[in-house]
């Protein structure tokens, strides 16, 4: 059976697979910008937090995925569940890149623009919110395009651990010794990517100011 | 009562956190409406000075009095709203139209929209800009224009005082000439109080109703510029001659 055939008769399990897939990625991410921005704000003005915390997310993407998973398991009310689990490890995966652009994002912004800012009598918040995020947002937007792109890659291995997504077929044709249905897994998750890494490159060219 | 200095430094030392002093024993007054020129070399201290009056730095020694008070006993938000601030590089917020970039401390102040929109027509005739430019962006505008911006945007909300670093270092010789021409007659008609920054010794003969000259973080002296021109202090003399002889006439 070629891999056509085998999309055809199973095109519905392909797109329920598919929706599983970007479910697991959307909402890792989606939790792990409403941390990691936050987290990224903090280290621009505590600077002593810096290092514990972009050290800390960079040892976690030190750790592979697969034994993070098996570290998971044993884990109250996270093992209880996979989709848990792998949206759980895709959050943590996905906190590096987020730190780290809103960081540099923030610090990126032209220093005389701050200090004018500053220099007029700006609160700290009105120069974060008016001036510092809105010239950062590109680079952030740059940080989620790349968690994503990276997360789409990893949720399939969230399928060995029974979580679902485009995974399953990579698993099933590594077990059936079957190209096609590797391919029936590996081709939708390189087009989510490919997707995910051209929308959000129109959005942060759209969203980064011109100067 | 109004206290005899808009400006004050008295004995005031700054060291950069545990660092070597860069300003010692700095004592003078800026009186209200005059144009006080801080004239010196690169690193003579005269931005840190500046910093030193709205509080981006505050002195490691001795205060600094605004209207009589204090820096350090200023609420820091509300010294910062009452000094326009003007540098070099201008800052202009690259996001803001020039109508959001001037309207910036009235809008903070929560001024309604109206008479908003009617100060940024006032502000933008009186820097020489037509109103059409009002709503481009900062990286649509040339150099000049740009400060032009930067100095209405410190006016906004009339602020009895100005700070000013080098504001028109950074044009090309013959649009620094005209913004300073124009930005003496405004002073003219704004009386506000007014601390300038600059090496250029022709500009602060031409700006400054006394000029402070500093070297090294220490002020050496204050005279007018009259006096500073017929001064016979080797510091003085050593930096008129660097400007060359035609000064006088």
């Amino acid at each position: 059976m070629n891999l056509w055939q085998f999309m055809m008769q199973n095109r519905l399990e392909v797109v329920e697979l598919t929706l599983e897939h970007l479910w697991l990625v959307g909402i890792s991410t989606l939790i792990s910008v409403v941390i990691g921005v936050p987290l990224g704000i903090l280290i621009t003005r505590w600077p002593a937090l810096n290092k514990p915390i972009l050290g800390g997310a960079n040892v976690i993407q030190t750790i592979p995925s697969l034994a993070l998973f098996g570290f998971l398991l044993p884990a109250p009310w996270f093992g209880e569940r996979a989709d848990r689990m792998a949206i759980f490890a895709l959050t943590l995966y996905a906190l590096l890149p987020l730190i780290q652009n809103t960081y540099a994002g923030i610090k990126g912004v032209d220093p005389a623009v701050v200090e004018a800012g500053r220099g007029m009598g700006m609160t700290d918040r009105q120069l974060l919110f008016q001036v510092q995020l809105p010239l950062a947002l590109g680079v952030i937007i740059a940080g989620i395009r790349v968690a994503t792109v990276i997360s789409v890659g990893l949720a399939t291995i969230a399928a060995a651990i029974g979580a679902g997504g485009l995974g399953e077929y990579i698993f099933r044709g590594l077990a059936m010794v079957s190209n096609a249905v590797i391919l029936a897994g590996a081709i939708p998750a390189a087009i989510l990517a490919l997707l995910a890494d051209f929308g959000f490159g129109l959005l942060e060219t759209s969203l980064t100011p011109k100067s | 009562m109004p206290h005899e200095f808009a400006i004050e430094f008295r004995n005031v030392s700054y060291r950069l956190d545990g660092s070597r002093e860069l300003l010692h024993g700095l004592r003078f007054g800026v009186q209200r409406g005059e144009t006080l020129v801080l004239l010196g070399k690169s690193g003579s201290g005269k931005t840190t000075s500046l910093k030193l009056i709205n509080n981006l730095a505050s002195p490691s020694q001795g205060d600094v009095l605004v209207d009589g008070r204090s820096t350090r006993e200023w609420d820091v938000i509300r010294l910062r709203r009452m000094i326009g601030y003007v540098i070099q590089e201008v800052g202009l917020f690259p996001h803001f139209t020039v109508e959001r970039n001037i309207a910036l401390v009235p809008k903070i102040e929560n001024w309604p929209s109206q008479r908003i929109a009617q100060r940024v027509r006032e502000l933008l005739s009186l820097v020489g800009l037509e109103p059409k430019l009002a709503m481009r962006y900062p990286r649509e505008l040339s150099g000049g224009q740009k400060q032009r911006v930067g100095v209405a945007r410190a006016l906004a909300a009339d602020p009895p005082i100005l700070l000013m670093d080098e504001p028109f270092g950074a044009l090309d010789p013959i649009t620094r000439a005209e913004m300073q021409k124009e930005f003496a007659s405004l002073q003219k008609r704004l009386n506000k109080t007014v601390v300038f920054v600059t090496h250029d010794l022709r500009e602060a003969l031409l700006l400054a109703t006394r000029i402070a000259l500093m070297e090294d973080g220490r002020l050496m002296a204050i005279q007018t510029p009259q006096e500073f021109l017929k001064s016979e202090e080797p510091f003085t003399r050593a930096y008129v001659a660097a400007f060359g002889s035609d000064l006088r006439s």
